[in-house]
Formats: structure tokens, C-alpha cells, sequence
């Protein structure tokens, strides 16, 4: 079977979208079902995100102010669980949709249908989630880790409700990347062999290869918490021959690769928006796929690196040790590449590549600290204090969310058919970083100085790094107001875009019209 | 030299009722379980027409996506798209076996010892003193107290028991279906439809065969050997591995069932197309290899 050469004429059967809401329940086009993720992890976000600023109010101060310590502890799980499963996942996979048709030159996801269902059941799992807030005994309490036996001997009724919440998550994402990875594998533009593919596309591709192997484990997990709170089993017991700290072996085999399912895309995205802005070709494009490989494979033998201080044998604090600071290798070599293609080119600094520079130097810095966590004797140190929660902040706030958003000003008039505001945007760039450094950099000094996580209260001396990282958070949080008005104003008018859109984009998305059309792609096009 | 358009169906309305379908399922399942001790609950019926609207909407699709693939709609990349979608689904599964299996490699080789004394973080056997670690572990560390003692358990029994040992028999009846389905493979690909029908009807019967087996060996275990889910580790291990497989061996044998109807009733299937009754063929040779796997580490080692 070969392919008739055809570039973007598409008008034999194809007909634009359908009218009023069944549009949106009954989609099957990528491109629509991208939007919807979007959306909804940006509602996501905000959700997620006012749950921060609770927290951040309550620790403006010492001693008891806004909240139950109760209610903190809701607000600090949700937060997290929302954040994780519920903003940044699902932007990635919104991404995904919208972008890997059109740079492979596929007519649509492989399995369209499926697609629908992956999104959908996505609010019926948050809201079940959310309800919990309002149930007897209050939402889940203990922490986006969920640790038995906070989780289950000493877990409210409501964790019934969230273990099948994260069962309906995961289905999702299984759905999502069978998608992903069949569309990759299958449906190619002739001419497109793996290596002449775009780097969003390979990050996507190993992502999802991640998260099919990995979210089956946690809904294993979450399987046998269900069976040890309500039918008797002893998994996670020590009276009964289990083990508490089995939980967080089986957790962090999930939720260690989890941690790179939300940076992989990040560095996709990255490669595109620096090649772009330095108007010159992508420094080291095969040894950026080795390496997000070799970071992918290395993901599945460092998850104990979160545990060293549960009493493990000397072996294997130190394998997880040296493990996990071989990662620092490939991704060095992601920088150094980031780096080597700014190098010399003719760059300019609109909204997506200040965003993607950030996104460099932060997330380095959240590397950095990873580093430093490494340490297995250092980390009994750091383990618990706020110096874990600055350095996984620095990686997933200026790092994953960065990079959403870099890709969001990137992209959006691809979407809309509009340019954002550019004054806007980089107004909101700088309210953001400036907002992520004051909130998240003086939480490494108060962690440091020994303050622990996860706690409502705390002694005098933090006081003021306490109040200075409020302050950021407040000004990070209202920043994203802006953002969002930026995007509404984006998408209801504003400068035409051209198909190209920037200067020296490559690849074919840029070769369809802006905004691109409902169909794209029907015939493939040719790739030499 | 021509090229098949990929079918891209404009619209569905199945997805949105299989997302109406888990909501009822899922708020039902989780209050019915949270009621499990008030007798005046309702929500198990939430729970059931969850389980309606859900296997309506099941059937829906699927006759949907076989009447597309019989209108000529599935060109050969579209079915290879199915084939990859399957296969992934399947190490998904993989997976979901690997946490319980690794589960069980943990508790054998690392806490269950460690409580018992041995090795290096023994020192948990102060928790306990005097447990004694051994497996399978029949007297829990706060033997009777919070866990239940069992009697017996299901390990192998050496070779003069071999042959009144159930497990023995789950295994020859589950190895064999493995073989018949391939044999009825083999007709279809010579359009023997008719070979082709009795293979398959012999692997369903086989299945049947294999849970009813396995209802009675539970029934041993909870009415004879006092071995349950509140035994203890090993009881949780067991009955979790044996009966998450068992519900795959349930789900597989449906699925071989549906095929089976397909090819009586509405003479589907023939030497070049017959996608479904090979993904139901590949699910059945996976749960069988998931058998030989519990078989190896749960009742044997």
C-alpha cells in the first residue's frame, strides 16, 4: 500500500464540526477532544491551585489562623492529586491530541472513539474526587502519596470513593497512551521513519510507554488498600505477615516513572520552542531521543530513592543511590543540547521561549536539588522538610507547568487562527517567574533549617521565609488569572495568524492553515 | 498503487454512555462498599444499573465496529491499529499481575523473614517475638487476634496427593484450552469453519470447566481449611492472584464465548478476517500464561 501525494487539499468528504453541546459529548476529532483537555485541566488548575493558596494563607503565619488542621490536610492531598492527575497529565494528553496527528501527518488518533471515552470519564473521576470534600468524615487526608496506614487503618470513609476515582484516572491514561502509541506507530506520514520524527512526538511516545506500564501498578495498589480496609487482607499489615512499607515499594514503583510521565513531554516541547526562537536547526536530535530513553529505562530502578529512611538494607540504599544520580547523565546531556542550539543563534524572546529558557534554568536548579536528595546520608536529612517540597516544586511548577503554558502561547495560534497579545504575555511570564521563585526558592532555606512538611503550624524562626513564600505564591496564583484571560482574549479575536506562524518553525503543523482545519491530513502528506 | 482512507467515524454517542456508565458503577460500587454493614442501603442498585448501562453500551459498540468492519470500513491500517490497541492492552495487564506478584516476591523473600528474625532488618522481630517466619505463613504474627488461623493450605502436597489436588487439575484443563483454541486457529486459517466451531466450543466448555473448579477449590478453602482473606498475608496473596485471574479467566472465557456465537449464528470469521476471535485467542493465551506463572510461585515453590 502506497500513498497518493497529496499535501493539505481536503475538502472531499469532510465537513466542519457539529452544532451546539453534542459537539463535544459525542467528538471523536483529535482536535476537539484536545481542546477539551485543555480546558479541563485548566479548570483543573485553578481548582487545584486555590487549594495552594489556602495552604500558603494558613502558613502566612505561625500558629492556627484559617484553617482545621483537618481541612489543611484535605486541602494539601487534593491539592496534590489534583495538581498531578488533574492539571498536569491531562494537559500533556491534550497536547498529544492536538499536536501528534498533525506532526505525523495522521488524519486523526488512531482509535477515535476510545479517544472520547479516555476524555470523558476524566470529570466523572474528579468529581467523584471533589464529592468527597462534602462526604462524612471529610476528603481524603493523607497526603498525594497515600500512605498506609494513614490510607487505610486510619483513612476516613471517603477513600472508598477516592480508590475508585484513581481506578477511573488511570483507565484514562491507559486509554490515552494505547492511542498515543498506536497513532505514532501506525499512522505516520510515508517517509516519516522514527528518527526524522519530531521530538514532541518521541517524548509522547516513551511517555506513553511509561504510563501503560505503570498505572496498572498503582491501580494494583489502590486494589489492595480497597481489600485491606474493607475485606480483611493484611497487604499493607504487619499483624497479619504484611507490610506498611510494601505500600510505598509498589507506590513509588508507579509513582517514580509518574514523576517523568510529567517532565518527558516538558522536554518535547522545550526542544521545539528553542529550536524555533534561535532560528536554528536542534542541536543533537538522536542523543535527545537516546537520552529521554535512557531516562525512561532508568525511571523503573530508582523508586526506593523516596524511601531511604524507612530502614532499608545497606545494598540497596546504596544501588538506588548511584541509580538514581545516573540519570543525572542523559538529562545533562538534554541541557547541554538546549543550551548548545541557543548557542550562536539569532534569538528572539517572545512569550514561549521565555518560557522555555525558564523552563531550562529552573528546572535544572530542581535538578540540582534532586541531586542533593540523592545523597542516600544527605537525604536523612532532607527526607520530610520543606527542602523535598522546593526541590519537587522547582521541577514540576517552572518545569512541567512552564512548559504547558510555553506551549500553549507556542501552539494557541496554530489553534485559534489568532496571535495572543505579546505585551500580555510577557507580562504574565514575568508575574509567573518572579511568583515561582519567591514562593518555591526560600522553601530550601527553611527546609534546610529543618522545618518538615506537611504540617499546618510551625516553630518562630520560619516565620519569615514562611511569609515571603506566601506572598510569591499569592502573586504566582493571581498571575494565572491574567493567564487565562489571555487565552479567552486569544481565542475571541486578535491578530491572523499565518499558516507559519513564527520564523523558522519546523514541521507539519506549520504547513496547514491557522487555525487548523477540522480535518487535517486526510490523505498524508509526503515527508522526505 | 491506491490508498485506503483511514475511517474516522464522525461521531459516537457510545463513549459518553460508557462514561454515564462507570459514574453510576464506580458511585455505586464505593457507597455500597462503604454501607456494607446497613442493611437499608440502596446503593447496590446504583451499582446494577451502572453494570446495565454499562454492558448495553458494550454491546453497542462492538456490533457497531463489527457491522463497520463487514460494510468494508476497516482498511488494513485501521485494523493494524487494532492489533497494536490490543496487544498494549494486554501488557497493561501484564502489569496489573506484576504489583500483586510483586507483592508477593516482597512479603516471601523480604518482610515475612524480617519479621521472623532473619536477615537484616530482623529486628523487626521484636514487634512479634517468637513468630516464626516460614511460608506458606500459617500463624500470622498476632496469631488470632486480629487474623484468623487457617488450617491448611493450598500448597503442593507432594506427589501421592498430586492427583486429588485441584491445582493439578486447573492446570491440565486450562493448558488444554490453550491448545484448542490454537487448534481451532489452525482450521479457521483453512476455512474449516466447521473444526473451526467445535475447537472453539471445546476451549469455552474447558473454561467453564476451570472456574467451576475453582469455585470448588474456594469453597474447600473457606468451608474445610478455614483459609480466607482475613488469613493473613498468605490468604490476602492467594486469594488475591487466584482470584483476579480467575475473573480474567471469566472475562477471556466470555469473550471466546461471544466469538463462538458470532461464528454459529451470523457465520462470521473467515480464513482472512477474523481480528476479533484472535484477540480473544491472544487474551486467552495470556491468562494462561498468567496460570502457569501463579501455579509456579503460589501453589508450588
Amino acid at each position: 500500500m502506497s500513498a497518493v501525494i497529496e499535501t493539505h487539499d481536503h475538502d472531499d468528504h469532510h465537513h466542519g464540526p457539529a452544532e451546539g453541546l453534542t459537539r463535544w459529548l459525542y467528538t471523536t476529532n483529535h482536535k476537539d477532544i484536545g481542546t477539551l483537555y485543555l480546558w479541563f485541566s485548566f479548570a483543573m488548575f485553578l481548582i487545584g491551585g486555590a487549594m495552594a493558596m489556602v495552604i500558603r494563607a494558613e502558613l502566612f503565619q505561625p500558629g492556627m489562623q484559617i484553617v482545621e488542621p483537618e481541612f489543611y490536610n484535605q486541602m494539601l492531598t487534593l491539592h496534590g492529586l489534583i495538581m498531578v492527575f488533574g492539571a498536569v497529565m491531562p494537559a500533556f494528553v491534550g497536547l498529544a491530541n492536538w499536536l501528534i496527528p498533525m506532526m505525523v501527518g495522521a488524519p486523526d488518533m488512531a482509535l477515535p472513539r476510545m479517544n472520547n471515552l479516555s476524555f470523558w470519564i476524566l470529570p466523572v473521576a474528579f468529581f467523584i474526587l471533589l464529592s468527597s470534600l462534602f462526604m462524612e468524615g471529610g476528603a481524603p487526608n493523607f497526603g498525594w502519596t497515600f500512605y498506609a496506614p494513614l490510607s487505610t487503618t486510619y483513612a476516613p470513609p471517603s477513600v472508598t470513593f477516592f480508590i475508585f476515582s484513581v481506578h477511573i484516572m488511570g483507565a484514562s491514561s491507559i486509554m490515552g497512551s494505547i492511542n498515543v502509541i498506536v497513532t505514532i506507530m501506525n499512522m505516520r506520514a510515508p517517509g516519516m521513519t522514527l528518527m526524522k520524527m519530531p521530538l514532541f512526538v518521541w517524548s509522547w511516545l516513551i511517555t506513553a510507554y511509561l504510563l501503560i506500564a505503570v498505572m496498572p501498578v498503582l491501580a494494583g495498589a489502590v486494589t489492595m488498600m480497597l481489600m485491606d480496609i474493607h475485606f480483611g487482607t493484611s497487604f499493607f499489615n504487619a499483624a497479619g505477615g504484611g507490610d506498611p512499607v510494601l505500600f510505598q515499594h509498589i507506590f513509588w514503583f508507579f509513582g517514580h516513572p509518574e514523576v517523568y510521565i510529567m517532565i518527558l513531554p516538558a522536554f518535547g516541547i522545550t526542544s521545539h520552542i528553542i529550536e524555533t526562537f534561535s532560528r536554528k536547526q536542534l542541536f543533537g536530535h538522536t542523543s535527545m531521543v537516546w537520552a529521554m530513553t535512557s531516562i525512561a529505562i532508568l525511571s523503573f530502578v530508582v523508586w526506593a530513592h523516596h524511601m531511604f529512611t524507612v530502614g532499608l538494607p545497606l545494598a540497596a540504599e546504596l544501588f538506588f543511590m548511584w541509580a538514581t544520580m545516573l540519570i543525572a547523565v542523559p538529562t545533562g546531556v538534554k541541557v547541554f543540547n538546549w543550551v548548545t542550539t541557543m548557542f550562536k543563534g539569532s534569538i528572539t524572546y517572545e512569550t514561549p521561549m521565555l518560557f522555555a529558557i525558564a523552563f531550562v534554568v529552573l528546572f535544572t536548579i530542581g535538578g540540582f536539588s534532586g541531586l542533593m536528595l540523592a545523597i542516600t546520608p544527605a537525604d536523612f536529612q532532607y527526607h520530610d522538610t520543606y527542602f523535598v517540597v522546593a526541590h519537587f516544586h522547582y521541577v514540576l511548577v517552572p518545569g512541567a507547568i512552564f512548559s504547558i503554558m510555553a506551549a500553549v502561547y507556542y501552539w494557541i495560534p496554530k489553534w485559534t487562527g489568532n496571535m495572543y497579545d505579546e505585551r500580555l504575555g510577557r507580562l504574565h511570564f514575568w508575574l509567573s517567574f518572579i511568583g515561582v521563585n519567591v514562593t518555591f526558592f526560600p522553601q530550601h532555606w527553611i527546609g534546610l533549617a529543618g522545618m518538615p512538611r506537611r504540617v499546618p503550624d510551625y516553630a518562630l524562626q520560619f516565620a519569615d521565609w514562611n511569609m515571603v513564600s506566601s506572598v510569591g505564591a499569592f502573586l504566582f496564583g493571581a498571575s494565572q488569572i491574567l493567564f487565562l484571560f489571555i487565552v479567552i482574549k486569544t481565542v475571541m479575536g486578535g491578530k491572523k495568524a499565518t499558516p507559519e506562524v513564527w520564523e523558522g518553525a519546523r514541521g507539519l503543523e506549520w504547513t496547514v492553515d491557522s487555525p487548523a482545519p477540522y480535518h487535517t491530513f486526510s490523505t498524508p502528506p509526503k515527508v522526505s | 498503487m491506491s490508498y485506503q482512507k483511514y475511517y474516522v467515524p464522525d461521531q459516537s454517542k457510545y463513549p459518553i454512555f460508557m462514561a454515564f456508565a462507570l459514574f453510576l458503577l464506580v458511585m455505586g460500587a464505593s457507597s455500597t462498599i462503604n454501607s456494607l454493614d446497613d442493611p437499608e442501603s440502596n446503593a447496590v442498585y446504583v451499582l446494577y444499573s451502572g453494570l446495565a448501562v454499562l454492558a448495553t453500551t458494550l454491546f453497542l459498540w462492538f456490533r457497531t465496529v463489527t457491522k463497520e468492519h463487514i460494510a468494508g470500513l476497516n482498511s488494513e491500517q485501521l485494523q493494524k491499529s487494532f492489533v497494536f490497541g490490543m496487544g498494549w492492552f494486554i501488557f497493561s495487564e501484564v502489569m496489573f499481575f506484576g504489583a500483586f506478584f510483586g507483592a508477593l516476591f516482597y512479603v516471601r523473600n523480604f518482610s515475612v523473614p524480617w519479621l521472623g528474625g532473619e536477615g537484616e532488618k530482623g529486628l523487626a522481630n521484636m514487634l512479634w517475638e517468637g513468630f516464626e517466619a516460614s511460608w506458606p505463613v500459617m500463624s500470622t504474627p498476632d496469631a488470632g487476634k486480629a487474623f484468623a488461623l487457617a488450617d491448611k493450605n493450598m500448597s503442593w502436597p507432594g506427589w501421592n496427593h498430586a492427583l486429588e489436588w485441584l491445582p493439578m487439575w486447573n492446570t491440565i484443563v486450562l493448558l488444554s484450552s490453550s491448545v484448542t483454541v490454537h487448534f481451532a486457529h489452525l482450521a479457521l486459517k483453512e476455512d474449516n469453519k466447521k473444526v473451526f466451531n467445535k475447537w472453539l466450543a471445546v476451549t469455552v466448555t474447558l473454561a467453564l470447566v476451570f472456574v467451576a473448579l475453582q469455585v470448588l477449590e474456594y469453597y474447600e478453602a473457606y468451608a474445610l481449611y478455614g483459609l480466607t482473606l482475613n488469613s493473613g498475608i498468605y490468604g490476602s496473596t492467594f486469594f488475591m492472584l487466584t482470584g483476579f485471574h480467575g475473573f480474567h479467566v471469566m472475562m477471556g472465557g466470555f469473550m471466546l464465548a461471544v466469538m463462538l456465537s458470532r461464528s454459529v449464528f451470523h457465520n462470521h470469521f473467515d480464513s482472512k478476517s477474523h481480528f476479533g476471535f484472535e484477540a480473544a485467542s491472544w487474551y486467552w493465551h495470556f491468562v494462561d500464561v498468567v496460570w502457569v506463572m501463579l501455579f509456579l510461585f503460589v501453589y508450588i515453590l
